[in-house]
């Protein structure tokens, strides 16, 4: 099924990360995904006025592979070491919808047909919404890139952009040559690197005790907003069964009751279609900011595990050079190995500093935005609610 | 009159303690509850104080047996509870006679059971409409009464009721239903949510039986009714155990029932009964089916309050760990929205239950009371049909005896034919009554469901408006926090 996103959509969807897309300079958006079976194809459109692309404006198809062959390859980097890359987008899992749909398949026939529609329909837009979400994600991933400063020139990014063949042959390569050694030494490198570093620097030292601490507890918090918007969505099912049961018996009854039952099947039918927005602004307003922070935090803890790294390789040279004055050997090689460490732990640490500060401000302006918008939207859904439910009380009372 | 909303909140005040229910694990049957009540030195009689497990109290009650017709039994450490709370507050209903234009004000309420083995009864106040002078028109004496009963006080009036109405006609409405399990946890001294839960359940549901037992314009005017709501002192009710003999007893009647029914084929000869057993059938359906959806509702709104509950705990413990003082600060409110919120989800749960799902079950039962009522009919027809083939085969039996020399079997004979031609028309008699008391049944029947329906559900969904508007009124107050982060 093709999606053709539009732009309030988008802006609704978008705010995770504010103030992306902003430089007219580069550009970039996914204004239409393809899903066949499990493989989803993201249109990626590119507008820009660098010289460095051959053409103004171009849209390429790729895959959700081709983004995280770039993620790695921006990982792999070693330039890139101080800065904060950002998180790669997951995987897109349909998983959740067709589960229930395959249940809802097999409980057919136990609901009446216009049940059965209904709750078709509750999957469909469940379904739709995974499929937003993830096309969201990545769309925030490249234009992440596109407003950083030094991400925006990398080479990789360019021809991600606007290679307009396969990327697949790419992607083989790449895996040869680095065999994903730095990645995989950055994943198993565990807190015991950073919290056994000695650190000097006071700035990364509370940076560090944070962002450990605040990890863990944003998990959580993601987990739980999960669960809890998930018994939003079980309340709302709830809703579309009341009210296809109150059809028939509405249908079935010959008292004063039929209109009342028909009102009320009515109404439960519209609390459901409120409830569900609720369960699913609550989804994209908390659940997925933070989860995207979460991420965004464990990018932010890669970046001190390869600081911690370049000290550690700083401290080694140290000794070396020691070692090496001591014997009266290779002096000058230890003291050029000593000096490059020197500068390359420097370079981290101040470009990380940099990175670590606008992550933080960053990471507050999302929060608010997402915060305000959800309470604007919970007091606009039960308003409706109030407003829905106070006219069928009228109703009734006034028969 | 207005109906108040029960409110379902945590507020709970005083201490009460249990009604000791009759099922027990042992079966020495009806006599082991005159332990504890006919005891002329009932201990409980006038006693405010709880009496707990470890009690002087028990220990004289369980060593001193009252009378050597008992065998003193040990009871389960179930039997004395203490400290249930006391929850929610009587609901009042108007409640208009048709029949000679008598109006009634009934008030009842089932209050908290204060002492064990007993609810705390039933306090009504009866003012008769037509006359303002105060002269009552009416059975009842006026004013306000108190009384308390037993569960199985109220299983035995249902049991009275039951066995005097139901085979003439009259749709009984059936007492609420025996919980073992929940009852031997109440018992058990498990002072949990669950338990108070169950105890406000069943508080709940009694006081709606009464209510609709005394809004029969016949049933009011029973004597055991009478009794019941009056007499301060009431005879134990003797068969109402769920594993007693009796019980047993009635189990096997209704099986019996079930059978016969389904070998009695009845010349219906008037369509209307055929229509109205048709729409209760389909009634009993759908009504099963929205109440074991409105019960998944509740289950899921609960889920809801508790996943609600772990996201604030978990939201206030980020808030902590964030360092920017003003998203922290505002991380913290959400938290504290969010627990306010999953309260609303647990009061909103409970008005579900309380309104919309105990409605439903109460017509459940009620439908399959309606049912049990058709059944009668048609055993009714059946008995007659009986007597009548009988009839016929004691006339072609006495005219056989006409050629025979056999005077006194003649005789016999003839006196057997006179008493069964009495029966045939009293079976006629009893059929045609039976029908026209089911129609009047009906036709009431249905006029309170719609009443009923209305007014419970407009109570529901003016539950679910106060849940909405509490909602802005949280989220309101938590927007400027939001704002605030800088």
């Amino acid at each position: 099924m093709t999606s053709a996103l539009d732009e309030s959509d988008k802006e609704k969807t978008r705010s995770v990360s504010v103030d992306l897309n902003n430089d007219a300079s580069l550009l970039i958006d996914i204004p239409d995904a393809l899903c066949e079976r499990d493989k989803v194809k993201f249109t990626v459109h590119t507008k820009t006025t660098l010289s460095a692309f051959q053409k103004p404006e171009f849209s390429v198809p790729r895959q959700h592979e081709d983004f995280i062959w770039l993620h790695d390859t921006l990982v792999e980097t070693e330039d890139y070491a101080g800065l904060i890359i950002p998180p790669a987008p997951p995987k897109p899992d349909f998983e959740s919808p067709r589960e229930k749909m395959h249940k809802l398949g097999e409980g057919e026939a136990t609901m009446t047909k216009e049940e059965y529609n209904k709750m078709k329909q509750e999957l469909e837009a469940e379904y739709l919404a995974v499929f937003k979400k993830t096309v969201q994600v990545h769309e925030i991933f490249l234009q992440r890139l596109s407003s950083h400063a030094i991400l925006s020139k990398d080479r990789n990014f360019q021809i991600f952009l606007e290679y307009d063949q396969d990327l697949s042959v790419r992607r083989k390569n790449a895996k040869e040559m680095f065999g994903g050694f730095f990645k995989n030494m950055v994943k198993t490198a565990d807190e015991v690197i950073i919290s056994g570093i000695k650190e000097v620097d006071d700035f990364f030292e509370q940076e560090k005790t944070f962002l450990l601490d605040y990890y863990s507890k944003i998990k959580d918090s993601t987990a739980k907003a999960e669960k809890m918007t998930r018994s939003h969505k079980n309340v709302a099912d709830d809703y579309i069964h009341i009210s296809a049961t109150l059809n028939t018996l509405s249908a079935d009854d010959s008292t004063a009751l039929k209109k009342h039952l028909d009102k009320l099947s009515d109404l439960f039918e519209k609390l459901r279609k409120v409830e569900g927005r609720v369960a699913s602004d609550q989804e994209l307003k908390l659940t997925e900011l933070l989860r995207y922070y979460m991420r965004d935090i464990q990018a932010a803890k890669d970046l001190l595990y390869r600081r911690a790294r370049a000290l550690a390789d700083y401290e080694h040279s140290n000794k070396a050079l020691d070692k090496a004055r001591l014997k009266s050997k290779d002096v000058p090689q230890a003291e050029e190995h000593q000096q490059q460490c020197l500068q390359k732990f420097d370079k981290l640490s101040e470009s990380g500093k940099r990175e670590l500060t606008s992550f933080k401000g960053r990471r507050v302006v999302a929060f608010r935005k997402n915060l305000i918008e959800m309470a604007e939207l919970e007091i606009k859904h039960a308003k409706n609610n109030v407003t829905l439910l106070q006219g069928c009380i009228d109703l009734l009372k006034s028969n | 009159r207005e109906a108040s909303v029960p409110q379902f909140g945590r507020e709970q005040s005083g201490p009460a303690s249990l009604p000791a229910e009759d099922v027990s694990t042992n079966s020495n049957g009806p006599k082991q509850d005159s332990l504890f009540d006919d005891d002329p030195e009932d201990l409980f009689a006038e006693a405010t104080e709880e009496v707990s497990l470890d009690s002087p109290e028990r220990d004289v009650l369980l060593s001193d047996g009252p009378s050597p017709a008992i065998t003193p039994i040990t009871p389960p450490t179930s039997v004395i509870t203490p400290r249930i709370e006391s929850l929610t507050v009587p609901v009042s209903l108007q409640i208009e006679e048709e029949e000679g234009g008598d109006s009634f004000d009934i008030h009842i309420a089932v209050s908290d059971p204060e002492k064990v083995g007993e609810f705390s009864g039933t306090f009504w106040h009866l003012r008769d409409k037509q006359d303002s002078s105060g002269t009552s028109l009416s059975v009842f004496k006026q004013g306000e009464f108190s009384v308390k009963r037993r569960f199985s006080d109220f299983l035995g009036l249902h049991s009275k009721l039951a066995s005097k109405y139901l085979h003439v006609g009259y749709i009984v409405p059936p007492a609420p239903e025996k919980s073992i399990v929940g009852m031997t946890k109440v018992k058990v001294g498990k002072e949990d949510q669950s338990s108070n839960e169950f105890v406000e359940k069943r508080r709940s549901a009694l006081e709606r039986y009464l209510m609709r037992t005394v809004k029969h314009p016949v049933l009011l005017k029973d004597p055991d009714v009478l009794q019941f709501l009056e007499s301060s002192e009431l005879p134990r009710a003797v068969s109402t155990q769920a594993l007693s003999s009796a019980g047993l007893l009635r189990m096997v009647n209704k099986a019996a029932d079930a059978v016969n029914k389904m070998t009695i084929k009845m010349n219906e000869s008037d369509a209307w009964f055929e229509e109205k057993q048709q729409q209760f059938e389909n009634l009993d359906i759908q009504l099963r089916k929205l109440h074991a959806s409105v019960e998944s509702l509740v289950c899921h709104r609960k889920e809801l309050s508790v996943n609600t509950a772990l996201f604030a705990k978990s939201a206030a413990m980020l808030g902590n760990s964030e360092d920017h003082t003003a998203l922290s600060r505002a991380l913290s409110q959400l938290a504290e929205v969010e627990e306010k919120i999953d309260q609303l989800h647990q009061d909103q749960a409970n008005a579900d239950f309380y309104l919309f799902s105990e409605l439903l079950g109460d017509y459940v039962r009620l439908i399959t009371a309606v049912k049990g009522v058709f059944d009668h009919r048609m055993k009714t027809w059946q008995k007659w049909q009986d007597s009548q083939m009988l009839l016929q085969k004691k006339r072609e039996a006495e005219a056989k005896l006409q050629f025979t020399n056999k005077p006194d079997k003649l005789q016999q004979a003839k006196d057997e034919i006179k008493e069964l031609e009495g029966k045939v028309q009293q079976g006629e008699r009893d059929f045609e009554q039976i029908s026209k008391t089911i129609r009047k049944e009906v036709s009431r029947f249905e006029k309170e469901r719609v009443k009923d329906f209305k007014s419970v559900i407009i109570k529901y969904l003016e539950s679910l408006v106060q849940t909405q508007q509490q909602l802005i009124k949280y989220w309101e107050a938590f927007l400027p926090e939001a704002k605030a982060i800088s």
